[in-house]
Parts: C-alpha cells; sequence; structure tokens
C-alpha cells in the first residue's frame, strides 16, 4: 500500500513538469498579450512594447521557461500582471473558496443524490422511479448558469430570503486567517456570521450540484439495481436477514464503489473551477480566477494556478484510489 | 415501504423545511439608512476589484472611481459638466507663452493623516512622477502621466518622448508654479484626471508609495502599502479597509474642506457580470452600480423600486478605415462608405434610446466641436455613383471587422451594429467580408497594429474635457490603425494642442473637426449617454461625462423594498 502511494507521488513530479511546459508555450501561442488587456482602446504600437519589454515577452522562449522554472522551485508563482500581487496571495484566497464552493455542492448532491437515487432503485418501476428518471434529466439538461439565474430570482429577488452575490454580506466584518470563511467565522465565534455565510453558499451549491446530483443519483441507482441482483444478496434475504441490514451492510456498501468513482472525478471537477456559477454568483473563486487571467493574458496566474489545479486534481484521484483499496478489500493493490 | 427508503425520505423532507425555515429568519436588511437624510450605508458596485488605490499608478476605472472619492485634483469639473472648476486651487494663471502655469492654493485643506495641504505637497507629488523609474514609467502604471506629460526625467525606454514637464516651484505655502519645456494649453484640462490628484507626501514617504522588487523571473512586485493601506489624500472620504474581491470600505471624513459627505460609510463591491449586478440590485443588496446594459433599461425604468440615471455624452462609437489597405486610401472609395453605412437605422434600434447619431469624431460636450461639417446621409445610389468615378470593379470586396463577446458604452452590441452596417454596405456596391476576434486582446490587438481589414467598429470614451484628447489621440500622427499621413490634419492638431488663446484654440479644432469630416479617415455614428442604475431612494448622486462622480453629495431616504 505504501509503496502504491509513494509511487503515485513520485509520479506527480514529471507530471507537473510537463504541464507546465505546455502551459508555458500554450499561452504565448494565443494572439496578442497582456497590454492590450491593460489599456484597452488606449493601446498604441508604443505602449504594448514597452509593457512586453517590461515582463520579459520579448526574450527568447527558452531563457522565459527558465526564469519561470527557477522562481517556481523556490516557491513563487510569480507576481500578478492585473494587480500586482503574488500569485500566492491570490491563490490563497481563490482556492479556499473553491473548497468551500464544491464541498458544500457535493454536499447536496450526495445527501440527496443518494438517498434518491437508492429510493429509485427499490422503488423500481414505480412513479418514484419514473419520477426520479425526470429530475434528474433536468438536472442534467439545464443550463447552470440559467438555473442560477432563476434560483436567484425565486429566492432572492422575489422571495427575499437568501443573498445573490459574495460570500459574506459587507455589512459584516469578521477577520479572514484561513480564508474559508465558516471557518474564519467558527475562529471569530460569530454565529451570526456563520449563518450569513451559509446563506451565501446555498443558492451556488444548488447551482453547482445540479449535475452532480443528478448523475449521482442514476448512478446510485444503477448500482443498486445492479447489486440488489446478485445471488449473495438473494442468500442474505434468504438466511432472513432483516431487510434493512440486507440494505445497509451488503447492497449499500458493494454500491459504493462506482458512487465514489463519480463523485471523485467530479469532485476534481469542481475542484478546478465552477466559472459559470462563480460568474453568475460573483463567488471569487478559481474558476473565474483562471478564465479572466485567460481573457488578459495574465501570464503568472495562468502558469502558477493551473499547475496548481493539476497537482489537486492528480492528488484527488490518487485519494479516490486509496480510499477503493479501503473500502474493498477484495483491491488492495500489490 | 421498505425500512431504509422510509427513513430517507423522512429525513429529505426534515432537511427541506430546514431550509426552508432558514430563510425565514429576517434577511440582512442593506439599507442601513437612518430615518433622517443623513448618515447610513451605501453599497455600490462595479465591474471589477480596483487594482491600486494611487492615481498615478492606474488607468482603470474601478481604481478611479475609488480614488476620485479619497484624492483631490488641483482644478475640477463642475459636477455632471466638462467645464473646469476650482479645486485644491482656486485660481490660477496661464503666461502667455504658455509654458508657465500659477497656480493659488486653497488655504486650511488637511489630509486625512492631519498633515497641510500646501504648495510643497503640490510640488512633491509632481516631482515623484516625473521621477518614476523603472516599472514605474511603463503604460500599465503611469499611463495617464505619459499620455500627457510624455517622458520622464530619466526615461528607460526609447518609446518614452521627452518630458513636458520642467520644474515645480513652492513659491509659497499657497502658490505653486508649474513650468513646462514646451508650451501646451490642454495641462488644465488634463490636472483635472486623478493621474494628477495629490497625496500626503508624509504618507508617500512613509509607505513607500513607489517601492517594489524588480525581478527578472517574478517581474516588478509593489512592496509599499501606501496603496493597498494608507492612500491618504484630501477627499471627502478616507480609507477604512479592503478585502479583495470583496469590498472597499470608506468612511466620511470629518474635516474635509468642502461640502462633507452625507453618508457615514461607502461600501465597493466588485460584481463582475451584469446579470448579477441587476439582480443584487433587485435584491437590495447594493443600492447602485455602474455600467447598466440597455438590455435591462427598461426593466429597471420600470420597476418602482430602482431608477436609471443618465451621464452626458462623452465618447465617440466610428467606423475606422484603414487606408493602407487599398482602395480605401482613394477619397471616393471612403465618401463611398460614408453614405453606404446607414448610420441612423443603427443607433435607432441598437442604443435603446440613448444614442445620437454622430457627424464628428468627437462629442458635442467638448470645446472645438465644429457647428456644420460635410454630412454623408445614407445614400446607397450616390455610393455606388462613388465607386464608379473611383474606377474600381462593384462589387467592391472589404474586410469589415467587428469585436466579439463585448459590450463598450458607445457600442453595446457589436454584432447587431455590424450586420446592420454590412448590410447597407452590400446594397450600396460593396461586398462585406465579415471578420471577428474577441475584444481582449486579440481584437485590439489587430486595431492597433492595422491588422483589422479595411474598415473595423471601436469607439473611444474621453478621458478629459479636451478636444485634444479625442482626435489628438486618434490623428495627431502616423497610426496604424487608420494608416495615412496627412502633413495638413497633423500641423492642425499640433499647432492647436500649444495654442494658449482659449477662443483661437477652439476655432483651430473646429477646423480640424471640418478638415476630418472632409478627408474621412473614418466614418463616426453614434455618441452614447452610459446609464447608471440606483434604489429609488438614492438622491444626489451626479452623474458625470468623464464618470469622475463624488459620492459626498449622496443620500438615502427611507428604505423601500
Amino acid at each position: 500500500m505504501l509503496r502504491f502511494v509513494v509511487r503515485r507521488l513520485l509520479l506527480l513530479v514529471p507530471i507537473l513538469l510537463g504541464l507546465s511546459l505546455l502551459v508555458f508555450l500554450w499561452i504565448r501561442a494565443l494572439p496578442a498579450g497582456p497590454a492590450q488587456s491593460l489599456l484597452g482602446e488606449r493601446a498604441t504600437p508604443e505602449t504594448i512594447r514597452q509593457i512586453e519589454e517590461q515582463y520579459g515577452l520579448n526574450e527568447p522562449i527558452h531563457v522565459q521557461y527558465w526564469s519561470y522554472l527557477k522562481t517556481v522551485g523556490t516557491g513563487d508563482l510569480g507576481t500578478t500582471i492585473r494587480t500586482r500581487r503574488p500569485v500566492t496571495d491570490e491563490l490563497r484566497e481563490r482556492f479556499p473558496a473553491t473548497i468551500e464552493l464544491t464541498i458544500a455542492a457535493l454536499l447536496f448532491a450526495t445527501l440527496l443524490g443518494i438517498p434518491l437515487g437508492f429510493v429509485a432503485a427499490k422503488r423500481y418501476g414505480t412513479w418514484v422511479d419514473h419520477s426520479s428518471l425526470v429530475v434528474s434529466l433536468i438536472g442534467i439538461s439545464i443550463p447552470i448558469f440559467f438555473l442560477a439565474i432563476l434560483l436567484k430570482y425565486v429566492f432572492a429577488v422575489k422571495l427575499g430570503l437568501l443573498p445573490t452575490v459574495g460570500r459574506i454580506s459587507v455589512l459584516i466584518d469578521i477577520d479572514h486567517p484561513t480564508n474559508f470563511y465558516l471557518l474564519d467565522a467558527l475562529i471569530a465565534g460569530d454565529l451570526g456570521a456563520f449563518w450569513d455565510v451559509t446563506k451565501h453558499l446555498m443558492l451556488p451549491a444548488i447551482a453547482l450540484g445540479s449535475i452532480p446530483l443528478a448523475i449521482t443519483a442514476r448512478i446510485t441507482r444503477a448500482a443498486v439495481l445492479d447489486v440488489q441482483n446478485e445471488d449473495y444478496i438473494r442468500t442474505a434475504r434468504a438466511k432472513g436477514l432483516a431487510p434493512r441490514i440486507v440494505d445497509e451492510r451488503h447492497i449499500f456498501r458493494n454500491a459504493l464503489l462506482p458512487i465514489m468513482t463519480i463523485i471523485g472525478l467530479q469532485t476534481g471537477l469542481l475542484l478546478s473551477g465552477a466559472v459559470l456559477t462563480e460568474t453568475v454568483f460573483a463567488f471569487p473563486g478559481m474558476g473565474t480566477w483562471l478564465v479572466e487571467a485567460i481573457r488578459q493574458r495574465d501570464f503568472p496566474i495562468l502558469q502558477g494556478g493551473i499547475l496548481f489545479v493539476s497537482f489537486v486534481f492528480v492528488l484527488i484521484n490518487l485519494i479516490v484510489d486509496i480510499s477503493y483499496a479501503l473500502v474493498n478489500p477484495k483491491i488492495r493493490v500489490s | 415501504m421498505g425500512g431504509v427508503s422510509k427513513r430517507i425520505l423522512l429525513l429529505l423532507a426534515m432537511a427541506l423545511l430546514v431550509v426552508g425555515a432558514a430563510g425565514c429568519g429576517g434577511d440582512d436588511d442593506d439599507e442601513g439608512g437612518e430615518a433622517a437624510q443623513t448618515g447610513g450605508t451605501l453599497v455600490f458596485a462595479g465591474a471589477a476589484d480596483p487594482v491600486v488605490i494611487d492615481g498615478a499608478l492606474v488607468s482603470d476605472g474601478e481604481s478611479i472611481r475609488v480614488i476620485t472619492q479619497i484624492f483631490e485634483t488641483l482644478i475640477n469639473l463642475k459636477p455632471g459638466t466638462t467645464e473646469l472648476a476650482p479645486g485644491l486651487a482656486t485660481e490660477w494663471e496661464v503666461s502667455p507663452d504658455a509654458l508657465t502655469y500659477t497656480f493659488a492654493l486653497r488655504e486650511g485643506v488637511k489630509f486625512h493623516d492631519g498633515t497641510d495641504f500646501n504648495a510643497e505637497a503640490v510640488c512633491f507629488n509632481f516631482d515623484r512622477w516625473y521621477n518614476f523609474k523603472g516599472p514605474l514609467q511603463s503604460p500599465s502604471a503611469s499611463y495617464y502621466y505619459s499620455a500627457f506629460f510624455g517622458g520622464f526625467k530619466n526615461n528607460e525606454s526609447e518609446d518614452l518622448s521627452d518630458p513636458l514637464y520642467k520644474s515645480c516651484e513652492a513659491r509659497n505655502p499657497t502658490t505653486a508654479v508649474i513650468t513646462l519645456t514646451r508650451p501646451s494649453a490642454s495641462l488644465l484640462g488634463a490636472l483635472v484626471q486623478q493621474a494628477f490628484s495629490i497625496a500626503s507626501p508624509k504618507a508617500l514617504q512613509e509607505f513607500k508609495a513607489d517601492a517594489g522588487t524588480l525581478d527578472e523571473e517574478t517581474g516588478f512586485r509593489p512592496t509599499g502599502t501606501f496603496g493597498t493601506e494608507h492612500p491618504i489624500g484630501t477627499g471627502p472620504f478616507e480609507f477604512v479597509s479592503w478585502t479583495r474581491e470583496d469590498r472597499l470600505v470608506l468612511t466620511r471624513f470629518e474635516d474635509y474642506w468642502g461640502e462633507k459627505a452625507k453618508l457615514d460609510e461607502l461600501i465597493i463591491r466588485p460584481i463582475a457580470d451584469n446579470a448579477a449586478r441587476l439582480q443584487a440590485l433587485q435584491n437590495g443588496e447594493i443600492q447602485g452600480y455602474d455600467l447598466v446594459e440597455p438590455q435591462d433599461i427598461g426593466t429597471i425604468e420600470g420597476s418602482d423600486n430602482l431608477k436609471i440615471l443618465d451621464r452626458p455624452a462623452f465618447n465617440v462609437a466610428y467606423v475606422g478605415i484603414n487606408q493602407a489597405k487599398k482602395p480605401m486610401d482613394n477619397l471616393k472609395v471612403r465618401q463611398a462608405v460614408a453614405h453606404g453605412l446607414d448610420r441612423q437605422a443603427v443607433v435607432d434600434s441598437f442604443y435603446g434610446g440613448r444614442g445620437v447619431v454622430a457627424n464628428q469624431m468627437m462629442p458635442p460636450e467638448v470645446e472645438g466641436y465644429a457647428d456644420t461639417v460635410e454630412e454623408y446621409p445614407y445614400d446607397p445610389e450616390r455610393a455606388k455613383q462613388l465607386l464608379q468615378e473611383a474606377g474600381v470593379q462593384m462589387p467592391l470586396e472589404i474586410e469589415f471587422w467587428y469585436p466579439s463577446d463585448i459590450s463598450r458604452p458607445y457600442m453595446p452590441n457589436p454584432k447587431n451594429n455590424f450586420e446592420a452596417f454590412a448590410a447597407s454596405l452590400n446594397k450600396s456596391g460593396f461586398k462585406v467580408v465579415p471578420k471577428t476576434a474577441p475584444w481582449d486582446p486579440d481584437y485590439l490587438g489587430r486595431v492597433d497594429e492595422g491588422n483589422a481589414g479595411h474598415l473595423h467598429l471601436i469607439g473611444w470614451t474621453g478621458d478629459f474635457a479636451d478636444a485634444d484628447n479625442f482626435i489628438g489621440t486618434f490623428f495627431q500622427d502616423f497610426n496604424p490603425q487608420f494608416g495615412f499621413r496627412d502633413p495638413e490634419l497633423f500641423k492642425m492638431l499640433d499647432d492647436a494642442e500649444v495654442e494658449a488663446d482659449r477662443q483661437a484654440r477652439i476655432d483651430m479644432y473646429k477646423e480640424a473637426n471640418q478638415h476630418i469630416m472632409e478627408t474621412l479617415p473614418a466614418v463616426p455614428y453614434a455618441h452614447t449617454k452610459p446609464a447608471l442604475a440606483f434604489r429609488s431612494d438614492i438622491e444626489g448622486f451626479v452623474p458625470s461625462p468623464t464618470t469622475n462622480e463624488l459620492f459626498n453629495t449622496v443620500t438615502i431616504g427611507e428604505g423601500s423594498e
């Protein structure tokens, strides 16, 4: 087991190096650069030239890449072009926001999706099953930004129950030692702030979690149906085990594997940034950070940010693989 | 029902109840106003987070919005107009040779840190900018300084011209004299810009406003805290705190020399998505926002709780012509283009009632606007006739570029404008080849390099109230965007720029505008009135053509949800 983990961690190095080179080359292959983004209509050939000189964009590529590697090696991801701040500072603000949003969305998706899928499987063929199918279909098909605007319209504008933008009300003031706003509120002992942050997470979580919800429900249903018809289940029932124990100990645990795979994959996807949700809710996470950086050709953000996201993605996959082995002893890899 | 399923459904029902009950616990009432007209907190949304709160080192509108509340300039504009008015300077005198400017400074003014505003402070600031080194000379930092003053004391780039600024003398605490190296008549208008606002010398030094590390690998990293934690000016609001991508908090400056702010607190927050801004306004989470899209104006005006405020037009939308691409260098072909564009239809259809047809390359609000110019009504037959006279094969195939995925104040929907123009040109003897690219940075790059076909859609919002800022920027020199050399026009604009006599200057710019509309380096088509949105109970906000609006006159009425 340990060897397995160590091997996978070591693989990280070539993966990240290759990725960094790819990102590096790709950004520079895009037309135009940060100068036009910084100055808009005010850009002239002279001002563009000056800015490119300032950021070393006229140097030969291998020189630029070497400079980049040197800084990354020291843990410094450079300075952003637009805001002139260390990339690591912005990462430290953006990533916790994305994590909170991701966890909220996944909680919504799994706490609702697994039971829904389970019930649909148990009531296979009934109206419960069919309506869960319809709900899943809607969940997957509806565009996230449309769902988000709709949710805001109903729950915020019309009913006045929830806020529409941001992570916390601008009228509430707490310190941010961790940038996980829920944690920060707890650290400050401010339950009002904690509740406010939760309210700000609700609609984005529902919007973002709509697709994972649908997928989780469907996969759960399929997995449960699959397992239900296995011989060992029939044996367990024949043995006289109470239905509840059959459900929980045998069906559920065996169905868990495919469900976990899907959840793991979706976590990786969500962590790389939920751009649409973040945009509509003005939620300052990784998604909008990276997409705006592409538009503005903010090289340092892209180089540091994408590298970081890749690292996280690989790590998540590793964790999923490890949890396989934990859940099902048959899959302890040699 | 199976035991587990029943339990699950029960749990789900409970969960839904909890969520429902959650919201009922009274939502936060963001309308912090008291019953009286003074006090309260106003939350205003811009489209992005500011970059740094230091006028000399920014060129983006959001930073400037905040800077306008905290810092002041020697010269102001009368609110809502482009007329010059006293600011930190109460009177000024220009020498006949337009080289020396003498400013009488306002007395009894204090910076937020208690230090005195005086001539020494003024000269400290001017010298600071003049002495910028390294990355601070880059247009990514000091764009507005070098756009007007040219170079610095020690230019580190060939692209910087000789400095226009020579020196500043603090003759006595209330008299500052600025001397230039060559005559310029635009200085007064230019000094209204926030790039030339006066900051506390004590704070600039103590918090190391210009400090930073310059590293080949990491680039320029500011290390001082002046622009991020201690921006200290003389304005009606003081800086309190700034949480990035969340809020920037300002509070009333009690010792302000002018009209004290009515609000207790002003909070500015960034919301990039337009629909999100609107919904936040409808929900009361913000009380006002900028950059209203035309399609939302109906919704806002139709709501009892909301209202629209218009800014006077200070922009121009135009069809740029690149004369380096033949046969655009032929005047008759350009005239044909002008007659082939149905500008009235575009303005009527796509500007939500907020546009007027432009007949010159600058808006009527700016001095130097010509009373009459050559007109080019939409006339497909005339266009075809001109093309024939020019001796070109009809239909004349031309590349026409427009930007995708952007909305500009002067051009809310480029695609709509393009399609209408292309249709009218196709009726006028042309064959339009559509070309498009994302605005930022691709399209902008192409336009700047002169790589955007024969025709392209773009525009300009003025920085300050001076004809030079419009037609001087476009046509004072060879510009790859337009690809032509017109020594007569270049000279006209050079001369007008330095003419000290105001009336003579106005006449010179009028002449230039007439010349431009005769030679048609571009075809202007619209001026627009960009809109702001507010909750109905917000009073006292005076929209300005240059978007430099102060919040000290703003009040919040009784809350109305």
